[in-house]
């Protein structure tokens, strides 16, 4: 496989300007002879099905909830960046591309992250212009926070719904162009393959979830914006929707996997209280502002919260990273709140937890004014435990929250099959092996208000008006492996139900796959995969009375069914990258302080899996990236 | 803790529907309502039955995509909560909890407890944007905003559109979902230009979706999980008026 980045030539900041201007433009009277299919309807997938309308292209926008509005972009809590500077507090786009990198653990393509921080700005424009309600200040001017991983102010804040408003600044632009007749909107329906034609996307075949009809869409062109594959784990801040289908069907078409190995575990989530738990929910970040993060120094210390005095604390972000403290990157205050825990000093019931103390916050700027930041944090917080975080400080713990690993795409976001391209958190370009706090919405916005709609013009330029017809023979045999699957499904008979299985992966993967990974710890899981994915096709239990009606039971069985197998590339990436890195942190790899120890000679590379048949180890192909405007330097936030 | 569950079971949207009886046992009472549904379901797939069908996603009230009448309250008894944030905690051991769709004509029933809310959105696509173009807005910080309109125009703004107002109200009117956009974009600069359209294009939608009218009984304020308040009705009310006489 050949893996081109097609990275432009000259000096940094010119890269995109550049390509830009070399790219090929539509005619503005042929734009509408086109047709683009839009999966997904998040903030990457909405912007980009709103921008393409708006510049004169066909549109099918598909999404599996029953509103576009509903995508999961709407949970993002804390903010979203944007290097404007407006603090006056030396932020600049080379600062937050330098920023982002170095978050990334330098493991993520230099050109990609440069655009993106240069495109940050406009995207604060569009979305204010949209009537995003974003929060100011007494003078009416934009106001920031502070957020992990950067040490100027640069967070553009929508009270802890940031996720919400920018996605519905996305969907209210999304309406105005289906309202208009230029976005055709199939909501309830779900992507189940992708059809490529001599190596080209060409369509999809997707199922809708009320009537159960199989059928197919063709286009000039496919965009994929379906998101992470967090809810492998079962157990994630994801919403319970969420799945790896559309990217893995993707992946056995053709498309190269990247990096699955890089997943982040948000380090503050509500932890998790029994057997029962269909999901974990985030607290967010932009709390570590405002709250200290803390353990008794002693493990059989078992006082109330309010009962320890202060010298019988231990401030361990404050302690072991003094220039960042409490706003360290994710990954780094996971580890170390998984650290405290094994050491047996996690609070709570389940000794799974440490606490996030506002009391001096409060102390210093009062009550109301934690309440106008973080009110609804704190109210959700209270629905969930029961418990007043005004008055007793939060129990929180590490939760998979996003993944930075994703289809290959190269500068253009284009994925290794022509006509397919990848958005937001589905791809993997721009967060290497850890994303920083707000880096994901304003990722998602840029792909899709400012990248795609420039690159895809530029590819159907030059490749032209050619749509296969769904009727054609490719088109047909995807729509028959589809239905057979389905009938698969619906016939196993067996005693165990789909969630079932999905707990017992979710166990598997955290257990060997998780905030600690070892190579004893990923073959044991290589062993166990294909154990419980055989199980799962002998023993899966379905309502099989429903096909031709809204059936949940065979929408989860067929996502569960994806998830087993893309769990054994993800161990797979895992298990190759004998390095520590970002979100990846292999035990076998890391400095004496117990830091994440890169190894740049063997590892600096992006691995790019290419599909081999079930069953069968997926084969690599590497990327390698080289950097020519940061160095290389082991992460130090002390 | 343990439950009876009267819960409303329809095929299809032509079915007539009907409540059928369930018992919920072992349920910690940690479990949330949809959690409590997840166990109901599981066992009714483990012994053969079909499980009842409802709509949820984000399970942390942000998406507003579940929801159902318990016992006569829309998202229940608990105020400024979706279902998937209600706890069985807030229910005695041994209840009977009845368990309904969202009842609106505009809203039919799907199955069981999932219903079309596509109204919503076609209210939205007649007018409840700005319109910008992608590419062309000024500077962020280019119109100041006084912070009591910025947050005024949040307020509005944390509408999830899940529906529970239509559901609550005797008249199955949607005014509340519609005067929260009106009143979010109405409070800005930005949504100046196009204020007095907008207001015609979205009222007229909601009447040609099948909702009712408003007649301030106040159900939708008490029901709404993001405690929006009726006042934007009033403001509504004020700039559809104001509508007829600027064009």
């Amino acid at each position: 496989m050949e893996l081109d980045p097609k990275i432009p030539a000259g000096p940094i900041d010119q890269k995109w300007d550049r390509h830009k201007f070399s790219m090929k433009l539509v005619n503005p009277a042929n734009k509408r002879k086109f047709n683009i299919l839009v999966v997904g309807s998040g903030l990457a997938g909405g912007s980009a099905a709103a921008s393409l309308a708006e510049l004169g292209y066909g549109v099918d926008c598909f999404c599996y909830q029953d509103s576009p509005r509903r995508a999961h972009s709407i949970a993002a809590q804390g903010g979203i960046n944007a290097s404007k500077n407006y603090q006056n507090d030396g932020d600049s786009d080379y600062r937050l591309f330098y920023d982002t990198i170095k978050g990334g653990d330098y493991r993520s393509r230099e050109a990609n992250v440069y655009r993106l921080a240069q495109l940050s700005g406009n995207i604060i424009d569009q979305c204010v212009a949209q009537g995003v309600p974003f929060a100011r200040e007494y003078g009416g001017l934009l106001a920031n926070r502070s957020f992990g991983g950067a040490q100027v102010s640069r967070t553009f804040y929508a009270r802890g719904q940031t996720g919400q408003q920018l996605l519905l600044g996305a969907y209210s632009a999304l309406s105005r162009q289906i309202g208009l007749g230029n976005v055709k909107m199939h909501t309830r329906t779900e992507m189940l393959d992708l059809v490529v034609v001599d190596g080209r996307a060409r369509g999809i075949v997707v199922r809708n979830m009320i009537t159960g009809e199989v059928r197919s869409y063709a286009g000039d062109a496919v965009i994929l914006a379906t998101g992470g594959y967090s809810n492998v784990f079962y157990l994630s801040t994801n919403a319970k929707g969420c799945n790896v289908t559309a990217a893995y069907r993707a992946y056995k078409r053709g498309a190269a996997f990247a990096n699955p190995c890089y997943t982040q575990i948000h380090p503050t989530c509500i932890p998790v209280t029994g057997e029962h738990q269909s999901k974990l929910t985030l607290m967010s970040e932009s709390l570590r502002n405002d709250g200290r993060i803390w353990v008794p120094k002693d493990a059989d210390d078992k006082r109330k919260p309010g009962a320890i005095p202060d010298e019988d604390r231990d401030y361990y972000l404050e302690r072991r990273y003094p220039a960042f403290g409490n706003l360290v990157p994710r990954d780094v205050a996971s580890r170390a709140a998984k650290l405290v825990c094994d050491e047996g000093r996690g609070v709570g019931e389940t000794g799974l937890g440490v606490y996030l103390d506002f009391a001096a916050a409060i102390g210093r700027l009062g009550e109301d004014a934690i309440r106008e930041k973080y009110g609804n944090l704190f109210h959700m917080y209270e629905k969930i435990t029961a418990e007043n975080p005004y008055e007793v400080p939060m129990r929180i713990y590490p939760a998979l929250h996003y993944t930075m690993g994703g289809l290959w795409v190269d500068y253009n976001l284009e994925s290794t099959i022509g006509g397919l391209f990848v958005l937001g958190e589905a791809n993997f370009s721009d967060h290497g092996a850890n994303r920083l706090g707000a880096s994901a919405l304003m990722q998602g916005l840029a792909d899709g208000y400012f990248i795609v709609p420039a690159t895809v013009g530029d590819f159907l330029a030059r490749e032209g008006h050619n749509t296969v017809a769904p009727e054609s023979q490719g088109f047909k045999s995807a729509e028959t492996e589809v239905n057979e699957k389905i009938k698969r499904l619906l016939n196993i008979k067996g005693e165990r139900t789909a969630d079932s299985f999905h707990r017992e992966l979710g166990k598997i993967v955290w257990d060997h796959c998780g905030m600690g990974r070892s190579e004893e710890g990923l073959k044991k899981a290589l062993e166990k995969l294909p154990a419980l994915r055989e199980e799962f096709w002998k023993n899966l239990k379905i309502m099989p009375t429903r096909n031709d009606q809204v059936n949940q039971t065979l929408e989860r069985a067929g996502r569960v069914a994806d998830h087993l197998e893309f769990a054994e590339v993800m161990v797979t990436d895992a298990l190759n990258r004998a390095e520590s890195c970002g979100g990846h942190f292999r035990e076998e790899s890391q400095t004496e302080e117990g830091e994440a120890k890169r190894d740049d000679d063997n590892f600096a590379y992006v691995a790019a899996w290419e599909y081999a048949g079930v069953g069968n180890a997926p084969v690599l192909n590497k990327e390698p990236l080289t950097f020519e405007e940061v160095s290389l330097t082991q992460r130090s936030y002390k | 803790m343990k439950f009876t569950l009267k819960v409303w079971r329809q095929t299809n949207p032509k079915d007539s529907g009907r409540f059928r009886t369930y018992e919920a046992a072992d349920i910690s009472s940690d479990t949330s309502f949809l959690e409590m549904l997840d166990i109901v379901n599981e066992r009714l797939i483990e012994r053969g039955d079909d499980p009842i069908v409802f709509d949820h996603d984000c399970r942390e009230g942000i998406c507003g995509t579940c929801g159902c009448v318990v016992n006569g309250f829309a998202h229940g008894h608990q105020e400024g909560t979706t279902l998937c944030q209600l706890h069985m905690r807030a229910f005695d051991d041994g209840q009977t909890l009845w368990i309904e769709p969202w009842r609106a004509r505009a809203f039919p029933v799907i199955t069981d407890l999932m219903v079309d809310r596509s109204a919503f959105d076609r209210i939205i696509q007649a007018g409840g944007f700005i319109s910008i173009r992608t590419g062309s807005p000024p500077d962020g910080n280019a119109i100041p905003i006084p912070k009591h309109d910025a947050d005024e125009a949040f307020e509005a703004a944390a509408c999830v559109g899940c529906g529970a107002c239509v559901a609550a109200c005797p008249n199955a009117s949607a005014m509340l979902f519609v005067s929260a956009k009106i009143s979010q974009l109405g409070l800005v600069p930005q949504g100046q230009p196009e204020r007095w359209d907008r207001v015609r294009s979205m009222v007229s939608a909601m009447e040609q979706a099948g909702f009712g009218a408003c007649s301030n009984h106040g159900e939708c304020e008490a029901a709404c999980p993001k405690e929006i308040p009726m006042d934007f009705i009033a403001r509504l009310n004020r700039d559809l008026v104001c509508s007829m006489i600027k064009k």
